[in-house]
């Protein structure tokens, strides 16, 4: 089964981090996309910049609107994703846990809809 | 009136009914399917053995009655190919042996770690394995719970719907994974249990009916997990506390404390099952809250009255507890037990020290305990004080009358 692991956290936290910190977490998502790739579970995954660059897009009557920000103001927001395939949900809890962010964020386990 | 041959159907079904449905469903993968072909089974079951008798193997005849039901609805619903690929899938043969002959796992320990999956809420945990383990029906448990049938229902289908959408692996967790997947397996029957014994009148017999089916599927649990201490020590801990259930309330449903209980009144031979089941977890060497809860339980129910209580004994094993648990909750006890084995002084100082850490503020029982220990050391305007906090704080009617009963003789005036 497929699922998407979404990497939540707060973007001011990590937007402090400094430089060393900031380093060493970018490394440990190094080890955990190859161990991952290594496994044959993974199916793509990127880090996204910050909400302050996202632009929010609908369309009402026919109309096309923006909005400059996300599409809900949360305290924790849509850092980066992973799409993994693997065997059942246990196996992707376990791989979502292993994600460094789990640890200062959340990662948010949404199995992929058939189509 | 029952009749024997009733009764020993109603034994027949809370006996089979959980295995019938998780052979079902792990056959056909389909909950639903699987409960509603288990529950025709039962029905054909009733008819054909008023007529004939019991068979000697009534779980193979109903698994089997169920798997034929269930291929007849698949082959009249049956309108693709996947379907019929289904159907094929589940026709008996050699490549689908039986686990229960064949002695792999039982199909009812892969059903009661899916019903207890932690992805799932757990209220939502707690009625499907009512509804698929144990037979109830949705507003039996809609009942228990008191919520509506279709709020229930609702629950029910959005579980089910879960555990398909999102890959719930229907199987006993793998080692690695066993041990934290147990523990969720327990609290969701404990949980069941103390549902049911808050509510233990003779008002509210839905609701006390959960008790039996938790020490039910704590039993069951036991013959499938026999090595593990834990499952051992909650059914020998739900045990304990059900011999109690005929002293808990006197005549007028009002709640006796424990020291106050007819022990005449308890279940003599729940509480020497509870002991042999206890022995054996302990002799297992690996001690767990569980465990030490049911000793805890033991000490009461094995004392001739409550002046032979062996507090000290109580308070030793709460420690432990509290080292296993980190729970204030259980340092509370900590502090009744203290409180009887060296007086109330004792341990009203251990309850103020837990009042001033603020970990139990807005709970009840701190309250009321700090209130008993007062009222004790004859500080009545302080202990009626903490009686008016308790009330306002009491959980239900039984518990609120009891608390402005002890405030009525506090407050009282002072005779001269």
């Amino acid at each position: 089964m497929k699922y998407l692991l979404l990497i939540c956290s707060d973007e001011d936290q990590v937007a402090t981090l400094n430089q060393e910190d900031g380093e060493a977490m970018l490394a440990e998502y190094g080890v955990f996309a190859e161990e991952m790739a290594a496994r044959g579970v993974l199916a793509g995954g990127e880090r996204l910049r910050p909400t302050a660059d996202a632009t929010t897009v609908k369309v009402r009557s026919g109309e096309v609107l923006l909005s400059d920000g996300p599409y809900a103001e949360t305290k924790e927001q849509i850092g980066g994703y992973f799409l993994v395939d693997c065997a059942d949900l246990d196996e992707a809890i376990e791989i979502a846990a292993k994600i460094p962010g789990a640890r200062v964020g959340s990662i948010e386990v949404r199995p992929i809809w058939p189509m | 009136m029952t009749t024997p041959f009733e009764a020993e159907v109603t034994e027949v079904f809370h006996r089979e009914w959980g295995r019938v449905v998780a052979t079902l469903i792990r056959r056909t993968g389909d909950w639903d399917l699987a409960e509603d072909s288990a529950q025709e089974a039962f029905v054909i079951a009733v008819e054909r053995w008023r007529r004939d008798g019991i068979p000697a193997s009534p779980g193979g005849w109903l698994t089997a009655t169920a798997l034929n039901r269930a291929i007849d609805r698949l082959r009249r619903a049956a309108m693709g190919r996947q379907k019929l690929r289904d159907l094929a899938a589940m026709m008996p043969g050699p490549d689908t042996p039986d686990p229960d002959e064949s002695g792999i796992v039982d199909d009812r320990l892969r059903l009661i770690f899916t019903c207890c999956h932690p992805a799932l809420a757990l209220d939502a945990r707690v009625a499907l394995t009512l509804r698929s383990l144990a037979g109830l029906t949705t507003s039996e448990i809609a009942r228990a719970f008191l919520v509506t049938d279709a709020t229930m229902a609702k629950r029910l289908v959005r579980a089910k719907a879960k555990i398909a959408h999102t890959g719930i692996p229907y199987r006993v967790p793998p080692a690695h994974l066993l041990a934290e997947r147990t523990t969720g397996v327990l609290a969701v029957i404990y949980l069941l249990f103390n549902e049911g014994y808050e509510a233990s009148t003779g008002a509210d017999l839905v609701r006390a009916g959960l008790c039996d089916e938790a020490t039910r599927l704590g039993r069951t649990l036991t013959e499938l997990m026999p090595d593990e201490p834990e499952v051992l020590g909650l059914l020998a801990l739900l045990l304990f506390h059900d011999s109690r259930r005929a002293g808990r309330v006197d005549a007028s449903g009002d709640l006796v404390p424990l020291d106050e209980q007819d022990r005449t009144r308890w279940n003599a031979a729940a509480i020497t099952e509870a002991e042999t089941v206890l022995d054996r977890a302990l002799r297992l060497g690996r001690p767990g809250p569980y465990q030490t809860q049911a000793a805890i339980a033991a000490c009461h129910a094995t004392a001739a009255d409550a002046a032979a209580t062996d507090w000290a004994q109580i308070a030793g094993l709460y420690g432990e507890l509290g080292r296993m648990t980190g729970s204030p909750v259980v340092e509370l006890n900590r502090a009744v037990a203290v409180a009887m084995a060296d007086g109330p002084q004792a341990g009203l100082r251990l309850v103020d020290g837990l009042a001033d850490s603020g970990a139990l503020r807005d709970y009840r029982l701190l309250a009321a305990t700090q209130a008993d220990l007062l009222r004790r050391l004859g500080r009545r305007d302080e202990a009626a004080e903490a009686y008016r906090r308790a009330i306002d704080l009491a959980g239900n009617e039984r518990e609120r009358r009891f608390l402005i009963r002890r405030l009525s003789e506090v407050a009282a005036p002072a005779r001269p």
